[in-house]
């Protein structure tokens, strides 16, 4: 951890931040409005990331704990007119407990089927949300109330400082022993579990962490957009979108999967002109990377500065 | 009378899934792949079948058939350009290698749905169908469509039947299901079984594609949804089991219709779901899984 302070990555990074700190003085709100949803975005891939690159499990559903975070925020404050940190706060620790609810059965089941499990549970909440649309706004959508401010650049800073906090703890906990003990039940359950470390125990953890971030963020962008939608926090194509952001940023990095995060939704924005092949762009974009590049971005350069 | 119209209306949706997921439960059960972009290449063929039909005129036969073909090349399109480099690519460890064929596929079915609806439209499609009319059934007004559908279906699952259990190739996928490295060291080309599967899979995701075109008629939005229900299908049958896959077609069928036509059809996927996270908790390796 201490070679981190002193490693080229963490100057890079915060050379970065600082930069990205500056931007609100001399980009246009719309600049800002993009990089804003694509920090939260950046938080979602981490999350994911915490949960395949450390300890192995594919989790195919990353809107369920975005989603439940989310919705949980957005109807407190739609019904009640709490205020919006405690709403926030709330929806991240709905999270929490809708993650424990999935981990607890889901963990028993291995590859696969842990993945279907989470799908499942993206497609159940996408169920629930058209079904009892009076309190969550259905198909249309949730409208809130509240929001934390409309100034463009106090928005882009709360969600950069929201970002690289989430990066600092998520890459801490990485490189901490505890990540090291992920990545070995990852690797090799049987023998991580015969080296006298709980795996349950430390899975459930990285899936804890993994959703109260996943909320937080969830709860962070409705309040930004000022609606909840299914279209926005819980359809299968946003989990999607998490889900190439951490694989193309580079797996098992973390601070990768937030770059990816940011190219991806940069990019699409910058394809727009294209109309309808954008989306085919970035698609062959980032499978041209799962082919060439499997270690992405992050991993790429890293290997690089290994070998020199 | 509507006990009756939901067994016949149920029979050909189930039948029509079980054709679906079958060739999906083929190639995981030999090579381990889940192709998540198996509803493109469903949504392919029937686009096909409908342009060469509709705009070039071709007829419904030839427009079938060429949707078949496209469908064919597609999957051989998968499983050379997508998911042979990632297994052969010495870059990706091997326990990483599922988690890149899901995503490699999972884009790969991005990029068929844009490149369709570029070129065609979002607009649903309905591919004209080969029979036409309506006929009688226990008091029930069926299109003769949807029992054409019901028996293309039936029969193409007998023949696959037979082609797996009679004949030499067959012999030698199922083989190579049951124990990979016991096939090589016969003397059998590995990559030619795969090969041959996928060819098998493609032929029947375009049969199915142009029937389903047919029947309910597509657009590139079916995409997800189609991949998603061959998906919860064939783990409620159990990867890799074929006859798993089709009693599940049928449970998931038969409850779709049911909840269509008893509660409402905005549910009509609800019941499944339960099942299937139910079953999940019970018994995860599916219905008649292996471990």
């Amino acid at each position: 951890m201490s070679t981190f302070f002193t490693s080229r990555l963490f100057f890079v990074s915060l050379a970065l931040v600082i930069i990205a700190a500056t931007l609100p003085l001399y980009v246009s709100g719309y600049v800002l409005g993009l990089l804003t949803v694509a920090f939260y975005f950046g938080v979602f891939a981490m999350a994911w990331d915490l949960l395949f690159g450390f300890a192995g499990e594919v989790n195919f559903g990353p809107t369920f704990l975005i989603g439940v975070g989310a919705y949980t925020a957005g109807i407190l404050n739609n019904q009640f007119g709490w205020s919006v940190y405690l709403c926030i706060l709330l929806g991240a620790l709905a999270s929490v407990i809708a993650g424990l609810v999935l981990a607890l059965p889901a963990l028993r089941v291995r590859g696969p089927y842990f993945g279907l499990t989470t799908l499942v549970a993206v497609l159940m909440l996408q169920n629930f949300i058209v079904v009892f649309a009076d309190l969550t706004g259905g198909e249309i959508g949730l409208t809130i109330p509240d929001v934390i401010t409309i100034n463009a650049g106090a928005n882009y800073w709360i969600a950069l400082g929201f970002m690289t906090i989430s990066a600092a703890i998520l890459y801490g906990l990485s490189q901490s022993p505890i990540g090291l003990v992920l990545q070995a039940s990852g690797q090799d359950p049987v023998q991580a579990g015969a080296l006298g470390f709980n795996i349950v125990k430390h899975k459930l953890a990285a899936f804890v962490v993994s959703a109260f971030f996943s909320g937080l963020s969830g709860a962070l962008l409705v309040f930004y957009f000022g609606t909840a939608s299914v279209g926005t926090v819980v359809d299968v194509a946003v989990g999607v979108n998490v889900i190439v952001s951490a694989v193309l940023g580079g797996r098992r990095t973390v601070l990768g999967a937030a770059l990816g995060a940011i190219f991806l939704i940069v990019a699409g924005e910058f394809l727009r002109p294209t109309g309808e092949l954008a989306t085919f762009i970035v698609s062959a974009v980032a499978l041209l990377v799962v082919l060439f590049f499997p270690g992405g971005f992050l991993g790429a350069a890293l290997s690089r500065e290994a070998r020199s | 009378m509507r006990a009756f119209q939901i067994l016949i209306d149920g029979f050909a949706i189930s039948a029509l899934y079980a054709l679906g997921a079958t060739g999906f439960t083929l190639i995981f059960g030999v090579s381990g792949v889940l192709n998540l972009s198996h509803g493109a290449i469903m949504v392919a063929a029937a686009v096909a079948a409908w342009a060469a039909a509709s705009i070039l005129g071709v007829g419904t036969y030839a427009g079938a058939l060429i949707g078949v073909a496209v469908a064919l090349l597609t999957a051989f399109a998968t499983y050379f350009a997508v998911v042979k480099p990632i297994q052969d690519s010495r870059r990706i460890p091997n326990e990483e290698k599922e988690i890149f064929v899901l995503t490699g596929t999972l884009l790969w079915g991005i990029m068929i749905q844009e490149l369709i609806a570029y070129f065609f439209t979002n607009n649903a499609k309905t591919v004209l169908p080969i029979v036409e009319g309506v006929v009688e059934i226990l008091g029930v007004r069926t299109p003769k469509n949807e029992i054409f559908t019901a028996i293309v279906c039936c029969l193409v699952i007998a023949l696959l039947w037979l082609l797996v259990n009679r004949t030499r190739t067959g012999k030698a996928v199922l083989a190579a299901s049951m124990n990979p490295r016991g096939v090589t060291l016969l003397g059998l080309e590995l990559t030619n079984i795969y090969i041959v599967v996928w060819a098998i899979y493609g032929i029947l995701a375009g049969i199915a594609g142009v029937l389903l075109g047919m029947f309910l008629g597509v657009s590139s939005y079916s995409v997800g949804p189609l991949t998603a229900s061959a998906f919860s299908i064939v783990v409620l049958g159990g990867l890799g089991s074929v006859s798993g896959s089709l009693i599940a077609a049928f449970v998931v069928g038969y409850l779709e219709t049911l909840t269509a036509y008893l509660v409402s059809p905005a549910y009509r996927t609800i019941p499944a779901l339960l099942l299937l996270v139910f079953v999940m908790y019970i018994r995860p390796q599916g219905l008649l899984g292996r471990r």
